[in-house]
């Protein structure tokens, strides 16, 4: 707005550079837009390829449909799902279990991990005392305790809950303990020369400080919560989306198994994107990263 | 009784060591005895890394003696006490606070009300000039700015102490000139005893009422300077006076010396 009015004010002498420059932001910003155009456009062209590709190579034969299956099959197995229900009932509701049960044990997971995260680290005694056998838990290959799980249990949404609580809760606890670790220092002796107590300390510096170092684990950890939750409904349960998965599996209806993973995909993305939009409301005080809009 | 008539400060042949990561034991002040009287400004000069930060992390609490006393007030310091208020030489304004809400803070600790701490925290925010940036946070605002943020979260405590540990070092020239000059004036109105360090001699001259000279680490007191160039003094103009470069002249010959070991003994470490 800001050259037009000098245009209009100054005497046509002064005229011509003032022009020059409204030129020169249109044709950058002209640039900048033909660039977004570019990359949306190639981002399309790539699915559309490979998605293209997959359906051709499966019709032509080149790749057995009966092992692959093809987008077109998925999709007619999305729609029936869909439309007509599946064997164990609605789509929805077979989605809904599965997302209950790894928001349950998020939560459960998230909390445990955060509480005991932020009490480690601020209190050495704890850490010397639990450090080694946390490490020990750690190194274990969570994902078999499903089984065992499953027996304690029983089929239903409790065992998928435990084990997206035991996937959950260790990314969760070591970020929140390194969170609580490196806090600056300044900060705390600040705070204390203000007049702050322990607890005060922990609630408002040593939290806040953390919550970055516990956010990033969040975006992670959600998805591993989804993975105990469907890896659990696949070896046994009498709902949810990892059933579908092994139903499909034993009727060999491979169309099945990706249109449950395509499903899967974009519950996992719709959780991300509300995580992102509940991080920004939260981190408002944060400088904002180069090259990024927020 | 005696908190009446005892001085501010008083350091008695305080020592601290520190258990370094390699397992050797550094010294860093020694047999330090120090007296700051009410309401009197005291500068620490001495060179890069010989204790000066140590000594008033001794009297804040933060840390305690290895030997000797530290008293505040003539009680000895257990802890870190209401008294003190202490500028540091990095930003430690919280990030995640608007400007009023970490002007705040120290009341709110305290246990002031909110709507007190509310007003006190808006009025001194208005003596530093941020009045109209409240709602901003900590990186929205340039350094000087922070650090006056800083200055009013640490006055609105009233401290009887203030101790500043290079408060404007990070700051560039024409800032610093200027925070020198509100700092002084901040100051007169409280009758609080100030404990500034710093590198710096000139600055440490245009502010202070005693100048006290460190010798290379491990720091003890060297000699005490008193400048008696008359108040209220600004920045920019006592440093052209001729009394000023009189008194530069003589403290310099004081601290070159420590300087320059500190110099050689730097250059003997690299050989």
């Amino acid at each position: 707005m800001q050259p037009e009015t000098a245009v209009a004010d100054t005497v046509t002498t002064k005229d011509r550079p003032a022009k020059a420059s409204t030129e020169r932001t249109q044709a950058r910003a002209r640039a900048a837009r033909n660039r977004r155009v570019l990359v949306y456009g190639t981002r399309l062209l790539l699915l559309v390829a490979v998605i293209g590709l997959w359906e051709w190579f499966a019709r032509a034969g080149i790749i057995d449909p009966f092992n692959f299956s093809m987008p077109s099959k998925i999709w007619d197995q999305i729609r029936e799902w869909a439309l007509h229900g599946t064997a164990q009932g609605s789509l929805w509701e077979q989605i809904w279990y599965t997302l209950y049960e790894a928001l349950f044990g998020w939560i459960i997971g998230v909390i445990a991990g955060v509480l005991l995260g932020i009490a480690l680290g601020r209190v050495r005694f704890l850490a010397d005392v639990l450090g080694p056998y946390i490490k020990v838990l750690n190194a274990l290959p969570r994902i078999v305790l499903a089984p065992i799980f499953l027996i304690w249990f029983g089929l239903g949404p409790a065992s998928k809950v435990a084990s997206a609580v035991v996937l959950v809760f260790f990314p969760v606890f070591f970020n929140a303990f390194q969170g609580a670790r490196e806090v600056d220092r300044n900060l705390v002796s600040n705070a204390r020369i203000l007049g702050a107590s322990n607890r005060r300390v922990t609630l408002q510096v040593v939290i806040p400080s953390a919550t970055s170092w516990i956010f990033t684990s969040l975006h992670v950890s959600f998805g591993f919560a989804l993975i105990g939750a469907i890896v659990g409904e696949y070896i046994g349960a009498t709902k949810g989306l990892g059933l579908l998965v092994s139903a499909s599996q034993g009727t060999f209806n491979a169309a099945g198994v990706y249109a449950a993973m395509v499903i899967l995909a974009v519950v996992a993305l719709l959780a991300e994107g509300l995580l992102t939009f509940g991080e920004k409301r939260l981190f408002r005080w944060k400088p904002a990263e180069p090259g990024t809009e927020r | 009784m005696s908190s009446q008539t005892s001085p501010a400060i008083e350091l008695r042949g305080a020592s601290k060591a520190f258990r370094t990561p390699s397992g050797a034991l550094h010294t860093a002040v020694r047999d330090l005895d120090l007296t700051v009287e009410r309401g009197e400004f005291v500068a620490i000069v001495g060179p890069t890394g010989c204790g000066k930060s140590t000594t008033l992390t001794l009297v804040s609490g933060l840390e305690e003696p290895t030997e000797g006393e530290v008293l505040v007030a003539g009680e000895p310091v257990r802890g870190i006490g209401d008294k003190v208020g202490f500028v540091f030489q990095q930003d430690a304004v919280f990030p995640w606070r608007t400007v009023l809400s970490n002007v705040m803070a120290g009341p709110r600790f305290r246990g002031t009300p909110k709507a007190e701490a509310k007003e006190r925290a808006r009025e001194w925010l208005a003596r530093v000039g941020l009045t109209s940036f409240e709602d901003r946070y900590p990186h929205q605002l340039s350094g000087g700015q922070r650090k006056r943020v800083a200055l009013a979260a640490t006055f609105v405590n009233d401290p009887e102490i203030l101790l500043m540990d290079e408060p404007f070092s990070a700051l560039d020239v024409q800032t610093r000139a200027l925070m020198s000059d509100e700092l002084l004036d901040l100051w007169a109105g409280t009758g609080s005893s100030v404990v500034f360090v710093t590198h710096d001699l000139e600055e440490s001259i245009a502010l202070a009422d005693k100048v006290v000279v460190m010798t290379a680490g491990p720091a003890t007191v060297k000699e005490v300077f008193t400048i008696d160039l008359p108040r209220p003094r600004k920045v920019e103009e006592v440093r052209m006076e001729p009394r000023f470069l009189e008194i530069y002249r003589e403290i310099w010959s004081s601290l070159g010396e420590e300087v320059r070991i500190t110099r050689e003994r730097g250059a003997g470490n690299a050989a």
